[in-house]
């Protein structure tokens, strides 16, 4: 009797969505433009963070975008707005996380090459968009002083792919008995040698360093594309 | 449930694998999943079963192989193989260490043919196929 064969596949089961990352990361790059894949719980202060971010850019004349994804509603879209820079909403209806083609659609109109940074705001969860690659350069995952020291232990697979970690609404942290060395020290653990920023958008912490970082990413960037 | 995508994944490659092949029954995947890549194994199985369900994958079998995470220890110049995934230090010396070797895999290693007509002769292909 015949028996089934095994047919060896070796394949990674994301592939399609992975080459497509890689393809869209090769033509940002190429661009000068540096792109930030922005993760973590809902709450956690990313649109806040987001906006904070674009409108400072923007007043220092430094061309950004956003697309946002969002399970059903439209708010953040609306408050990233404010900011005065060019935003999309990606509605994903129920999916938990963003896909690289979910991304590549709703870039299509944009003049890539006039920009410098490109920030998307994932769904928020703190598992699911771990992954799906978006063609980012950067993976900035984010957590709140509110949200308790030991979420990198409890979601590690999410933190060990991050590039860059910032700690959130620190203006909080007194209220909330925040320990902050065992958060660094839990961070550290599940991603030796990460970047941690400290940063809240109430008093401004952490955003020159935030912007450090991000001038630094994008100069290395334009040295390896030159 | 990100785990319905990942499944909608592997089915498309064993069907389009199979296919290339000259046809035949799909009746099994075997997949490579490391520790570290945040899936959760009865959210997947749920979600191959309905996905494959009405199709010619209906019954096919799952296996998972699970990868634990492996990291490179400078110090101790050497591979070893953590036995969580909370603290990436190394079990000899304890240095911490972001060098991932193994751990983040989410692969489909294998698939099973059965040819068309053993296929319809064996217990498991109670679903009739829309040949
Ligand atoms: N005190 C304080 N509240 C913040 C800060 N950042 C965000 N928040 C608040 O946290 C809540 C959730 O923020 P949001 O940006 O919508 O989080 P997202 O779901 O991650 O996008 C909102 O009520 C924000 O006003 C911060 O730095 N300090
Ligand atoms: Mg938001
Ligand atoms: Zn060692």
């Amino acid at each position: 009797m015949i028996e089934p064969r095994i047919l060896e596949v070796r394949t990674k089961i994301l592939k399609k969505n992975d080459e497509l990352a890689r393809a869209m990361r090769r033509e940002f790059e190429s661009l000068g433009l540096l792109v930030v894949n922005m993760v973590s719980s809902p709450g956690t202060g990313k649109t806040s963070f987001l906006r904070e971010t674009l409108s400072r850019l923007r007043a220092r004349g430094i061309p950004v975008a956003a697309v946002v994804g969002d399970l059903e509603t439209d708010n953040d879209a609306r408050r990233l707005a404010e900011s005065g820079a060019p935003v999309r909403q990606i509605m994903t209806h129920g999916l938990c996380h963003l896909e690289a083609d979910m991304v590549q659609s709703h870039l299509a109109g944009w003049n890539l090459a006039d920009l410098h940074y490109l920030f998307i705001e994932n769904v928020g969860n703190l598992v699911c968009p771990t992954s799906w690659d978006l063609g980012e350069s950067v993976r900035l995952a984010l957590l709140s002083v509110t949200e308790g020291e030991d979420k990198p232990l409890k979601y590690p697979g999410l933190f060990n792919t991050a590039d860059i970690a910032a700690i959130t609404k620190t203006d909080l942290a007194a209220a909330c008995e925040f320990n902050r060395e065992l958060a660094r020290a839990n961070i550290e653990a599940v991603r030796p040698g990460m970047r941690i920023i400290e940063t809240s958008v109430k008093t401004g912490a952490g955003i020159d360093e935030w912007f450090d970082y991000l001038a630094e990413k994008r100069r290395a960037l334009e040295a390896r594309t030159a | 449930m990100h785990e319905l995508s990942i499944a909608t994944s592997i089915v498309d490659i064993a069907w389009e694998q199979a296919r290339q092949q000259g046809g035949g029954r799909v009746t099994g995947v075997t997949l490579r999943i490391g520790r570290l890549s945040c899936v959760h194994e009865d959210a997947l199985r749920s979600s191959f079963d309905l996905v494959t369900e009405g199709t010619p994958l209906a019954g096919a079998s799952l296996a998972v192989i699970e990868v634990p995470v492996r990291i490179w220890c400078g110090p101790c110049n050497a591979e070893f193989e953590l036995p969580g995934i909370q603290r990436f230090a190394c079990p000899a010396c304890g240095h911490l260490s972001g060098d991932i070797r193994a751990g983040r895999e989410l692969d489909l290693e294998s698939i099973q043919i059965a040819p068309d007509q053993i296929a319809a002769d064996t217990p498991e292909a109670k679903q009739p196929e829309p040949s």
